[in-house]
């Protein structure tokens, strides 16, 4: 499913994520991942993949409102991973 | 049937009722107990008709606190029970002060045992609400109105200190709307919530603990100062007494409430023999009338403090006296079998009889007043 | 970490490209939603990580704004870790005492009548200190709604049982879990509030997963709905997370809600319209 061109994005806000994880199982497409940056309070941050939809699940679970989602008009398919079907 | 002008008997617990009525108070609720009850019964007859509210609460606690939700919202609104009604009230009391919300409540007390919790906050925290305390229902009709109307003017919370005497006597009064607004304007209240003011970054939070909205933390050094520096202005505005006879007085009484008035009957017969007794009623128990009190007692040998109870405002008739005069207790513990505060203290030619031992220096009789 | 989450679907030598976060997109694209509800001040508030209570009030919020209540609702809020929420929230509220804020919701409503009244509860705050008054506010049938914030501890003071912590819950002052015969036996406060005549609504969701809080959002509405139709009493029970109350690692604390709480207190709709639903 990751390879799926990105139809979503999200915008995090990393200064006010706690690193709590609660965003990782909620992303039905599976396209975030705990990453290992941390940011200024020293919280570690999730990261996106490509394939996101823009279902928002991740905006609904998140306590702190570190989401925002965006739906793609076109998907982006420069974002996808070349050449695997 | 709406309230009249007419002069008619009214029971006290009538009378306060459209009292405060006329004040404009849309909102009551409470616990039926004696001596307070008949108060409920006439405001759940009578608000409604004035297109009001009153609630049959399940207990004190929810009465005070859908009396905070009604004044939270800009009405006026009271509230009331005995003694050991307002004791369930206090942890309320106390934040409502801090919460700057007027509201009214009556204490119909049983007696003057609740004076220690009418006047030190009663609650937990650093805070005194304005207490008032009639002599008689007519006196209590005009308190009453004026209660709201402090209330409003400091956004603080008035106590009307009334007992089972004042709920079950009947007196001819007139329930004359007072209009007190004119000579003292009140300030709008835009403190209070509606709703109006939800997504426009200007909303409200009333609330006592000096929470702000857009952003974390509270201060409460700076919100209980300015709350106790509020409280100082109210005590340097709004004491009240009367004074009788004070100027000669060689023996001073101090009594508040209903146990006044037959002190006054008492001061009359030993003016008749001859002894030099003047009366000082503090109307206001806080702010207690204390710079009066040092004014009235200028010149007496002895000052009385005589209440309904173990000895409770003594200890601010010495605090404002400061041993400048000596002051004896002529009261005492003195209540019917039920405990309603009927008791044989309420009697002038007792109180005559005590007072005269004062006056002349004898042992006055302490324990119960039977 | 959650490192063995991300492998899923691809196949061996595929690098996974991480999309860049930091800003809305350049091509052509709609927003879908916010980063907090429009009814916020802020976002930034101190509660824990993996605290779901947050989660209910952005539907709390959005519900109020959705049905175009935002200049008619009054919040009255209990004492509770959501209390520092009142930071954020725009719309006028009233601050109540602990378990006080039906009371306070019942007086504000009998003199606004036409303002859309709720309350903001914890657990502690609903169905130990004030489980009279909103058994009595119910029983009258005010026509507020009462939402109660359920994770089955009190939290602010650290993790202490509640009437609704459920049998075996470690807290602090039940160690070794909630024994009934020395602790007693949870409440139930929805069930036990849906038998009474005043309540028109009552419900009970939780927000230990994306579709659940899609429908907390729904029984808000519901909720919300029927106290503007003036049928009486309405509540909604959300069950949050409260990992730090809990003792378990933030991550486990929506398996932890939904097993262990969710069991007990049950999600669903228990009265709708005034009459008890079928379960």
């Amino acid at each position: 499913m990751s390879r799926a061109p990105s139809r979503g994005t999200v915008v995090i806000d990393a200064a006010r994520c706690k690193g709590c994880e609660l965003c990782i199982p909620a992303c039905p497409p599976r396209v975030l991942r705990m990453s290992a940056r941390r940011n200024a309070s020293g919280y570690l941050l999730p990261e996106l993949l490509e394939g996101c939809t823009g279902c928002g699940a991740c905006l609904l679970v998140c306590p702190d409102f570190c989401f925002e989602v965006y739906q793609l008009d076109a998907p982006d398919a420069a974002k996808t991973t070349g050449g695997i079907a | 049937m709406t309230a009249s002008t007419e002069r008619r008997l009214m029971e006290g617990s009538e009378a306060i009722a459209e009292a405060a009525i006329a004040a404009g108070c849309r909102f009551f609720s409470g616990y039926p107990m004696t001596p307070f009850t008949e108060l409920l019964e006439h405001f759940a007859r009578r608000l409604p008709e004035e297109g009001g509210a009153c609630i049959n609460a399940e207990s004190e606690l929810e009465a005070i606190g859908q009396a905070w939700g009604a004044a939270a919202t800009g009405a006026r609104a009271a509230t009331g029970s005995t003694g050991q009604g307002l004791s369930l009230m206090q942890e309320s009391m106390s934040e409502i002060t801090r919460a700057e919300i007027p509201i009214v409540v009556f204490n119909m007390a049983r007696g003057q045992g609740d004076y220690y919790q009418a006047t030190r906050g009663g609650g937990h925290g650093d805070y005194r609400h304005i207490v008032l305390a009639p002599e008689s229902v007519g006196e209590a009709v005009r308190i009453t109105q004026e209660a709201f109307h402090l209330a409003d003017r400091w956004r603080h919370p008035v106590l009307i200190y009334g007992d089972y005497l004042i709920a079950h006597t009947a007196e001819a009064v007139s329930i004359e709307p007072i209009d007190f607004a004119t000579k003292d304007p009140l300030p709008p209240k835009d403190w209070a919530v509606d709703g109006r003011l939800g997504g426009t970054g200007r909303s409200r939070n009333v609330n006592p603990i000096g929470m702000e909205k857009g952003s974390k933390g509270i201060d409460p050094n700076r919100f209980w100062q300015a709350l106790s520096d509020k409280e100082d202005r109210i005590a340097a505005a709004e004491q009240r007494w009367e004074a009788i006879g004070t100027e000669d007085a060689e023996l001073l009484i101090v009594a508040f409430g209903t146990l006044a008035r037959f002190a006054r009957a008492a001061i009359r017969d030993l003016r008749a023999e001859g002894l030099r007794v003047g009366l000082f009623r503090p109307i206001s128990l806080w702010p207690f009338p204390s710079e009066a009190l040092v004014r009235a007692a200028a010149g007496c040998r002895r000052v009385a403090c005589l209440e309904q109870n173990a000895g409770q405002m003594i200890d601010d008739v010495r605090l404002a006296l400061l041993g400048s005069v000596p002051v004896v207790p002529i009261g005492g513990i003195s209540t019917d079998p039920a405990g309603f505060g009927i008791g044989a203290l309420l009697d002038a030619e007792r109180i005559a009889g005590r007072a005269r031992d004062a006056y002349h220096g004898r042992e006055v009789p302490r324990g119960v007043v039977a | 970490m959650s490192g063995d989450r991300d492998a899923e679907g691809v196949g061996a030598g595929d690098p996974l490209r991480v999309v860049p976060t930091d800003a809305p997109p350049s091509g052509a694209c709609r927003r879908k939603g916010s980063f907090t509800p429009s009814l916020t001040l802020m976002g930034e508030h101190d509660l824990c990580p993996g605290c779901g209570e947050p989660l209910a009030l952005r539907q709390i919020l959005d519900s109020i704004e959705a049905l175009g209540q935002a200049q008619r609702a009054i919040g009255v809020v209990g004492i509770g870790c959501y209390t520092a929420l009142t930071s954020l929230m725009d719309v006028d509220l009233i601050q109540a005492l602990h378990g006080r804020a039906p009371s306070v919701a019942t007086g504000a409503k009998r003199m606004r009548p036409e303002c859309l009244l709720f309350t903001l509860q914890g657990d502690g705050d609903m169905v130990n200190e004030g489980l009279q008054e909103v058994i009595h506010t119910a029983a009258r049938g005010e026509n507020v709604t009462c939402i109660l914030l359920n994770n089955g501890v009190f939290g602010e003071t650290g993790g202490h049982m509640t009437a609704t912590t459920v049998l075996g819950q470690r807290t602090k002052n039940s160690i070794e879990g909630r024994d009934a015969r020395l602790h007693g036996h949870p409440i139930l406060i929805g069930d036990l509030l849906a038998r009474l005549d005043g309540t028109a609504y009552v419900a009970r969701a939780s927000v230990h997963d994306a579709a659940g809080v899609a429908r907390t959002r729904r029984f808000l509405d519901r909720a919300f709905t029927s106290q503007l139709k003036g049928q009486g009493f309405s509540f909604v029970e959300i069950l949050t997370m409260c990992p730090t109350g809990w003792f378990i690692p933030t991550a486990e604390g929506p398996g932890y809600l939904d097993r262990e709480l969710g069991a007990v207190h049950e999600v669903g709709e228990l009265k709708k319209d005034g009459v008890l639903v079928e379960r």
